[in-house]
């Protein structure tokens, strides 16, 4: 092996990324990919990113949280307000930071009371947070109630998206595969055992749910800045159960899980655009069908990885050699 | 080394632990026997830290420990493999080993004490990339003692070790229990299975109902009547 091909494999992976990247831009602009198709690629990506993010605080760490719409909610909220009174790049990228970290405070406060809790109880209680934070966004004045908050400008664009889901799911990996992430996972697999090898499990857990509600921030922002308006019913429990249907239909534990099933259940439900009535059977009858035969999502814990090609690419020349 | 002192212990109105108090000496196999339910595991789990006294002392190298967390307790070289074994089922034996050694500042010397535990149980090392919950009972019950080894304890708490094994490897669990003491570390070891862990311990406690009711050195307890009677099956 020549240090060409070494350094080819080393860099395959951000050569992929970047020719996707490129790609998706050329059929953008060729119009290929026209305006319908890319308000589904957006939501690919922003689910991506909530998927993911939520994968870590349930499927990794084995918190069960329902409260992904709230976090998702502020830095959407965060990221309008500011937009309309700044209607700039900087104030965009102010508002996604805005956002993000205004999630990640929330996250943390509700996060060290609630995290006491486990499994169905910390489920209804993050539940209720997500519902007080679309009430008080509700009656708040600078949100202006259920009409919510509208003629955001378009900010959010393939570039953006595309650099936000590709950060927030390498700095999910990055972390899992960091001793924090050993430990959240052994929190998951018991936590009483992960205590008692005196790992700190209380922070853990707050850790991962201040990272998860950071990124779901992030999410939130894009959203706005994309779809133009914000109205406090787009962020109620059912968009949170959404989000965990990705999580558990893509296989908890596996980030790239997540991302297919995200891609997979977005194609599914623009495909079905056009069985109107029958959409909402079809898609139910559909996961169904998933969780009955692969229970465990589809990549169950695995990970898909670039060593499957490489693993492919080096079996055609040995059987060349073998001839 | 450690020392209990009138410790008492409620969950929500029940008294678990009635003012018990017991000492652990350097380099001891101590046993804590008794029947279901007497809260042999509770108190354990109180001492590492995992639940917290109503009151009493707990003394460890002379130091009140009492108010510090499970997590200060293993640095300070506490470590507890839990009842029921308790490993890290999806990740690989490696890694469950690696988790004990989680808090351990010293991490040059983590592959020494890798090899430790490979020598005590050479299984592990076979077995070493294979997923935890793939493990045979026993094989878990090695890990789970091999994985507090890696925190490399002063004292070592083993919670049941012999549960739901076969009488075979129960002796081979005990023989290498007596290994780790031969070693220079002090095992604090509850069991149910009252005849081997008193064959190999030092000293024993016998736990009742939360109370200590008798105590003395393995032999003495073994020709006891009462204990025979009571755990020995006559």
């Amino acid at each position: 092996m020549n240090k060409w091909t070494a350094l080819a494999q080393k860099m395959s992976k951000w050569i992929i990324l970047a020719l996707t990247f490129i790609i998706i831009q050329l059929l953008i602009q060729v119009n290929i990919i026209n305006d319908y198709l890319q308000a589904t690629l957006a939501t690919i990506c922003i689910n991506i990113i909530l998927a993911v993010s939520l994968n870590l605080i349930t499927g990794f760490t084995g918190q069960f949280s329902l409260g992904h719409a709230g976090f998702m909610s502020i830095g959407a909220y965060t990221c309008a307000i500011i937009l309309l009174r700044m209607p700039t790049t900087w104030g965009f990228l102010a508002g996604i930071f805005g956002g993000a970290l205004l999630a990640a405070v929330v996250g943390f406060l509700v996060g060290l009371p609630t995290l006491r809790l486990r499994g169905d109880y910390l489920a209804i209680a993050t539940l209720g947070m997500s519902e007080i934070i679309r009430i008080l966004f509700l009656n708040m004045e600078i949100t202006n109630g259920a009409a919510g908050l509208s003629g955001i400008p378009r900010f959010t664009n393939w570039f953006y998206l595309f650099v936000f889901m590709i950060g927030t799911i390498i700095v999910i990996t990055n972390f899992l595969k960091s001793s924090h992430g050993r430990a959240c996972i052994s929190i998951r697999e018991d936590e009483i055992a992960a205590e008692a090898m005196g790992i700190n499990t209380t922070r853990y857990k707050v850790t991962a749910f201040t990272i998860g509600a950071f990124c779901a921030g992030i999410a939130g922002a894009l959203y706005a800045a994309y779809f133009y308006f914000v109205k406090p019913s787009t962020f109620g429990f059912l968009k949170s159960i959404d989000v965990l249907v990705i999580v558990v239909l893509g296989g908890m534990g596996s980030i790239s899980g997540s991302i297919l099933s995200a891609i997979l259940l977005a194609l599914i439900s623009t495909i079905l655009q056009d069985f109107s009535e029958l959409r909402m059977i079809l898609y139910a009858l559909m996961l169904i069908i998933i969780m009955l035969f692969r229970p465990q999502g589809l990549m169950g814990s695995k990970e898909v990885s670039l060593k499957i090609f490489k693993n492919l690419l080096s079996y055609m020349p040995s059987r060349k050699e073998g001839q | 080394m450690l020392e209990i002192k009138n410790m008492n212990v409620h969950f929500g109105v029940i008294h678990a632990l009635k003012g018990i108090s017991l000492t652990v000496n350097d380099g001891e196999i101590v046993t804590l026997i008794g029947a279901n339910g007497a809260g042999k595991t509770t108190t354990l789990r109180t001492i590492s830290g995992l639940k917290k006294p109503t009151d009493g002392e707990i003394l460890l190298n002379g130091r009140d420990i009492t108010h510090t967390t499970a997590q200060e307790r293993v640095k300070m070289g506490i470590s507890h493999a839990p009842e029921g074994r308790r490993v890290f089922s999806t990740m690989t034996v490696l890694e469950n080993l690696e988790l004990g050694a989680y808090l351990r500042k010293d991490k040059e010397n983590i592959p020494k004490d890798l090899k430790m535990v490979y020598e005590h149980f050479p299984i592990l090392y076979d077995r070493r990339k294979q997923a935890a919950g793939t493990l045979s009972g026993g094989e878990q019950q090695m890990l789970a003692i091999g994985r507090a080894l890696m925190g490399r304890p002063q004292i070592l708490f083993l919670d049941e070790p012999s549960m739901g094994l076969a009488p075979l490897l129960v002796q081979e669990i005990f023989s290498i229990i007596r290994n780790i003491n031969s070693t220079g570390t002090t095992i604090l070891l509850v069991e149910q299975n009252a005849s081997m862990a008193l064959q190999i311990a030092h000293r024993a406690y016998v736990l009742e109902t939360g109370s200590i009711t008798l105590s003395g050195t393995g032999a003495e307890l073994m020709q006891s009547d009462d204990i025979r009677k009571a755990y020995l099956g006559g």
